[in-house]
């Protein structure tokens, strides 16, 4: 019987291979790519079917022959007539390739091409996008600035909006607060980024064909001196494939494990396949490289400091947001956006979806307060009361506001009592009997250049009303303060502040509107960090629920080999580095120490990098330009879509194309893992299949064709694609999701988006703390903290030893008490590199601080001769080349004679870059502003010690950790000095005072003894 | 044809604008490679901003504000740009766009500085004027609105195609202005709380000193006279600040008098350039 169904299925497939090449051209052409014999057969080769495509026709017979150039092993014919009868069930046939029930035989090339040749004739008849006439089809894609309609004609893209939804579409949610009614608009929202993106698509920097550094022979010379210096060559992909696996061979083979490391940046370009934790991922576990470590640079003070006082590890530290747009509009009755800044930073990948929510709080007359040392784009829109601490010195404010609540009573001393540990200890410090020093409004003064008074009216104010307090750009963290010098400070200063006003009473919570929307959360869609095809459940948020709905073969790096990603250059320049890890599966797994090289393992001689970002978006980053152009690192490799930054450091360049040219699949703002529900930033949740709206240009390909063709040649082919395309993949995602419960694929992939209806009326998330707060269980929908770092029951209290919110982190009390930089209740400490170092402060008094971007998204977006160039607070145009733009105090700017637009050298001992000043009243005296991740890297003259004409401020940033026993940026202030350019490339350092005393900064502060 | 009467409008409310751009983007990716024949040329890649933002920073820290000013054609009614046009190169639509026909008006460079607004652009490479057509080419083929209006997410652009009735009644009622009545052009664009751009502010911070501390002083009484007459009462804040809004620029002398229980009067004087911070007041 079995084997009946067997033959009939292989003939079966022969008619269907007949049937589809008659009915769609594409499929006909595909038959005409290659000439193959392939062969399915038993194990015992007792049953069989052979098929042959010669000259784009196809023949067929029964039986086994001996040479097939391809074949389809099967253990049995009731396992093959199990496993390819329709509907192909997915877990049975990774069951079955893991049991070696299944295997291919033959040639690489040859069974790639056969097996997505079986899978196109599934594929083949899908149609995508919708007629508009004239020519037009209108398909959609994602953005990492949010979802986009894209209009085509005749292979080029005409425009790119954003998905306005019609009438089919669910109906938006509503909110009534305070007597009114509000909903958000039928439409989604864009990023200036997203909007940005034609512009990207068909920038002059993108690169479309390989390229080879002409001085580069990896047979002969390599002269690694000369990268960034020598020009490129095109080669073929066949050439330049050949020179990358060689050389992975090579190295491995030379140096042995760990020689091989793979950088990837921050973020990619969107889609859940083709991102960097999916596709990449398998690649980079199915070779074995040494991975370079991040940290958590957005979260810095978050995950290093609050989740020692709140545990939320898995939120890097952030805390859960559900329900609070609601609780906001309804009961509290004042907002302090302290560093925060949400519609400076589109909420990282949330459009501007919070903004038409905080354009409520003037509708609802809830007060607002900014605290920021620039009147940010927040302030601009909201007004309110602006408050401006130097850079740094946030901590020192806050103190000052808990001093006046103790003096005066204006905390929540119930809450305190029951919910929290460790106040008195920490109280003690506030008032001064712990050290002498009372931390009273005008101690704070010195510090922060703000008037006691306004603190003190700020904290009677606060401390009177209903208040919601958004750290960060998210509200609850993201961004913003934690990234300079005293960012751990900062972040769990604001936990403290937080929790004497009884985090969880209605009104009273983390949030600035840009997190816990009432969208439906319990509907599953994964997040790019669950790790698409990745099969990696170590690296990814994978295991959380993807794995089980998306059966895939699994992957794991063998190579235990890491380098913390701040010392990078050290790494390879100086062949040793040391850093702590980044994990949030607990508390204490950022205790775990990383050191490079690890014992067994070879140094680093191969770099495999992905995009160009580095010098942009890391800190002191002459380090990475030396780093590139050491003969240590024997080949390097950039896989990217612009040739831009770094990518001009490769010896071999393979030039990738963007996601408006592959097909994926994604979620808008549906990150995962650390970020779990970033759909909740969002007014509506929008699912899109991202089409493959025009062929890749020149000679691009997607990422996950250069990794699979790669693979081939390292024999790893069947293993990385598991026979299949990229769209196969994105089918396998959209099964593993709950999106066939509400939409069918042919429809879905047409029209390309749907919007995910809202809960049902009466159906809402809890407000997150409220639970806590309460003295309840946890119920909101989180998966987090896991089971066993509850303390006494399962999902009673937080993940703290006590299970309560912790003045007096035990954590930290149990790993190092003594740790003057991290004690174990929060303490003001001023930064190495801030306004209180003398030093420092006579040589180069501005604080610059470089915050997120607003207009591009990291590096992307930005350079490449893109529309963004022509916004003059990104880059102003000199003398026909693009600057990037430098916020200067105006009183700052007369003292130094710079006019608006002038070109400035803004410099320190590590290096100088050429801005387009812009002189402002945003800013407070001393301070200046101007974005990190600025694409462009071009010196002036010598390579790394000469002025940016590109706009690299994170040269200029300190590269310090902001712990020693962490692995944390502290780089988004630092000290420097402007003046107006000469035009020359010198950097001309300022001279240092030899007799000026070193620095300790506990002496900085200066003593006020206690009232 | 369209035989409604109605015409295009578009509604700028300078308050909700916050310098995102999005508005500039979308015409760039409209208009960069794409020509719309009949409608208009392509629009260079860099250097022509058809939607410019213009912008004003008010005050001095602590106390400032900024606003932004989205600035396009107007499609007045009594366009100047018409007038100098030669060779009937620019049209007004019975729908109330004003449209600069990209083959008639080739080599028409004086048409930039006929527009007293800046709103028109020459294009070197194509040798044609340009300006924003308010998307007349998408209007036409059934869209609803213009892409900027579209892609603005605060609501700071707005259009409606109203007949001329209708719109002067929602100018009366939401108090739209002209950016330039001065210039009597007629204009089919309207300015919503235009007071942020282009008037001036008076505001300060009372304090006061009590037990060696000082502290902001609120509810204090603040009023503002000029030629001896009370224009505007306020009050201050928990911070002490006040502020008083909508003054003309360069409008001369004001004195600003404060009254606080438990605290002598006082007054300050000051003359009105741009706007003015007083700073720290001392009770």
């Amino acid at each position: 019987m079995a084997s009946l169904k067997f033959s009939l299925i292989l003939f079966g497939l022969n008619l269907l291979l007949r049937i589809q090449a008659w009915r769609y051209p594409a499929f006909r052409e595909r038959l005409k790519e290659r000439d193959i014999l392939a062969q399915l057969k038993t194990r015992d080769g007792r049953q069989g079917r052979w098929y042959r495509i010669r000259n784009g026709r196809i023949s067929s017979g029964a039986g086994v022959r001996n040479d097939a150039d391809v074949a389809l092993v099967f253990k049995t014919a009731g396992l093959a007539a199990g496993l390819l009868m329709p509907p192909v069930n997915q877990l049975d046939q990774i069951n079955a390739l893991k049991d070696f029930n299944l295997a291919m035989e033959g040639d690489e090339d040859a069974a790639a091409w056969w097996t997505q040749t079986m899978m196109l004739t599934q594929t083949a008849g899908w149609a995508y996008g919708i007629d508009q006439g004239n020519g037009v089809t209108r398909y959609t894609s994602m953005t990492n600035g949010g979802p986009v309609f894209v209009y085509e004609k005749g292979g080029k893209i005409v425009r790119i909006t954003p998905i306005v939804f019609d009438d089919t579409d669910p109906e938006p949610w509503t909110i009534e607060a305070r007597g009114k009614t509000f909903t958000p608009p039928r439409k989604s929202s864009l990023a200036a980024h997203g909007q940005n993106w034609k512009s990207m698509v068909y920038s002059p920097d993108r690169l479309l064909k390989p390229l080879k550094r002409i001085d580069f022979d990896p047979g002969g010379e390599r002269n690694p001196e000369n990268r960034g210096k020598s020009g490129y060559e095109e080669i073929s992909w066949d050439e330049a494939l050949d020179i990358v696996a060689n050389e992975i061979k090579r190295q491995k083979r030379e140096h042995g494990p760990g020689a091989i490391a793979m950088s990837h940046g921050s973020h990619h370009t969107w889609g859940n396949i083709g991102y960097y934790l999916s596709a990449a991922f398998r690649f980079i576990n199915a070779v074995g490289m040494t991975r370079v470590h991040h940290n958590p640079d957005s979260w810095e003070g978050w995950y290093w400091g609050a989740v020692h006082h709140w545990g939320q590890s898995l939120r890097v530290g952030q805390c859960e947001t559900y329900g609070t747009v609601e609780d906001l509009m309804k009961e509290s009755e004042m907002v302090v956006f302290w560093s925060s800044n949400p519609e400076g930073t589109s909420g990282a990948y949330g459009a501007f979806e919070g903004a038409i929510r905080r354009q409520w709080l003037k509708d609802l007359d809830i007060e607002v307060v900014h605290i920021d040392p620039f009147y940010n784009d927040t302030a601009q829109m909201l007004g309110g009361k602006w408050i401006a601490p130097k850079p740094t010195t946030d901590t020192a404010l806050a103190l000052a506001i808990a001093h006046v609540w103790i003096e005066e009573g204006l905390y929540d001393k119930e809450f305190v009592e029951t919910k929290t540990l460790g106040f008195d200890k920490w109280k003690a410090y506030v008032t001064g009997d712990e050290d002498g020093v009372a931390k009273t409004p005008e101690w704070q003064e010195a510090e922060t250049g703000v008037p006691a008074k306004t603190v003190r009216a700020l904290a009677r104010n606060w401390g009177r009303k209903k208040t919601y307090l958004g750290a960060g750009g998210w509200g609850n963290g993201h961004g913003g303060a934690c990234r300079n010098a005293t960012g751990i400070q900062w972040a769990r200063v604001m936990v403290c502040l937080i929790a004497m006003q009884g985090i969880g009473k209605p009104g009273v919570n983390m949030g600035n509107l840009q997190w816990g929307t009432p969208v439906d959360a319990n509907f599953y869609f994964p997040g790019y960090a669950e790790g698409g095809m990745s099969g990696d459940l170590h690296h990814t948020a994978m295991a959380v629920e993807l794995y089980q709905r998306m059966p895939q073969l699994p992957s794991m790096n063998t190579n235990d080999q890491q380098i913390p990603r701040l010392q990078l250059p050290e790494a390879i320049l100086e062949g040793k580095a040391e850093g702590y890890i980044w994990d949030g599966k607990s508390i204490e797994a950022q205790f775990n120490k990383i050191s490079y090289p690890k014992p067994g393992y070879s140094k680093v001689h191969m770099l495999y990098k992905y995009g160009g970002s580095i010098f942009g978006t890391m800190s002191d980053t002459n380090r990475h330009v030396e780093m590139y152009r050491s003969p240590e690192l024997e080949f390097i490799v950039n896989q990217s879509i612009w040739n831009e930054g770094e990518a001009k450091f490769a010896d071999i360049i393979l030039p990738a194309c963007t996601n408006m040219e592959r097909p994926d699949i994604s979620e808008w703002a549906a990150l995962g893992g650390y970020a779990h529900h970033g759909q909740t930033q969002l007014n509506h949740r929008v699912v899109v299949f991202q089409h493959k709206v025009i062929e890749p240009l020149g000679e691009s390909k997607s990422d996950f064709r250069i990794f699979h063709e790669l693979a081939m040649r390292l024999g790893l082919g069947a293993y990385f694609s598991e026979g299949m395309s990229e769209l196969d993949w994105a089918k396998r995602e959209f099964d593993a999701s709950d999106l066939p419960k509400i939409v069918k694929w042919k429809d879905f992939i047409k029209r390309g988006y749907v919007v995910i209806p809202n809960n049902p009326e009466g159906v809402k998330d809890p407000v997150s703390w409220r639970w806590f707060y309460e003295g309840r269980k946890k119920d909101v929908p989180e998966p987090m903290p896991l089971p066993s770092d509850y303390t006494e029951e399962y999902l009673k209290g937080l993940q703290t030893q006590s299970g309560l919110i912790e003045f007096e982190c035990q954590s930290l009390k149990r790993y190092d008490p003594d740790d003057t930089e991290r004690p174990p209740i929060v303490k003001y400490n001023p930064a190495h590199e801030g306004p209180s170092n003398p030093d420092l402060a006579a040589r180069y008094p501005i604080q610059l601080i470089t915050p997120h971007p607003r207009f591009s998204f990291h590096t992307q977006g930005d350079g490449k001769d893109t529309f963004l160039n022509d916004i003059e607070d990104h880059r102003v145009p000199v003398d026909g080349r693009y600057y990037w733009t430098l916020r200067i105090g105006a009183a700052d700017a007369a003292a130094r004679g710079i006019g608006h637009h002038d070109l400035v050298k803004v410099y320190n001992d590590r290096g100088a870059v050429i801005c387009a000043a812009h002189v402002t009243h945003r800013l407070a005296a001393g301070v200046a502003h101007g974005y990190e991740s600025c694409a462009v890297y071009e010196p002036a003259g010598e390579i790394g010690n000469s002025v940016d004409l590109g706009g690299c401020l994170n040269q200029l940033t300190p590269p310090r950790s902001q712990l020693k026993k962490g692995h944390s940026m502290g780089s988004s202030a630092a000290m420097v000095e402007m003046e107006l350019w000469d035009g020359s490339p010198e950097i001309d350092r300022a001279p240092s005072e030899p007799d000026t005393a070193v620095f300790t900064p506990e002496s900085a502060a200066e003593p006020v003894p206690a009232e | 044809m369209d035989t409604s009467g109605n015409k295009w409008n578009l509604i700028v409310d300078v308050a909700n604008c916050t310098n995102c751009n999005l508005c500039v983007l979308a015409c760039h990716d409209e208009h960069v490679g794409n020509a719309f024949p009949g409608y208009s040329e392509e629009m260079p890649k860099h250097g022509h901003k058809w939607i410019e933002i213009d912008r004003r920073e008010r005050g001095a820290g602590p106390m400032v504000d900024v606003a932004f000013l989205p600035r396009m054609c107007q499609h007045c009614d009594d366009a100047p740009c018409m007038e100098k046009a030669e060779n009937g190169a620019i049209t007004k639509r019975g729908d109330g766009i004003v449209l600069i026909d990209p083959v008639k008006a080739k080599g028409q460079r004086h048409l930039v500085e006929a527009c007293p607004y800046g709103a028109i652009w020459w294009n070197e490479e194509k040798e044609v004027p340009q300006a924003w057509t308010f998307d007349a080419h998408l209007l036409d083929d059934g869209w609803a609105e213009p892409r900027a209006v579209t892609v603005c997410a605060t609501a700071a652009l707005r259009s409606v195609k109203v007949d001329d009735a209708e719109m002067a009644r929602m100018v009366r009622e939401e108090g739209l202005e002209e950016l330039r009545p001065d210039l009597g052009t007629g204009p089919r664009v309207w300015y919503k709380n235009l007071y942020r751009y282009s008037k001036a502010f008076i505001g300060g911070s009372v304090e006061a000193e009590s037990g060696g501390k000082v502290d902001c002083v609120e509810g204090a009484k603040v009023t503002l006279h000029a030629n001896g007459a009370q224009l505007a009462e306020t009050a201050t804040d928990v911070y002490g600040d006040f502020k008083f809004d909508r003054l003309d620029p360069d409008s001369g002398a004001y004195r600003v008098e404060i009254a606080a229980d438990g605290h002598p009067a006082k007054s300050v004087d000051v003359t009105l350039g741009e706007s003015t911070y007083l700073g720290e007041i001392r009770l």
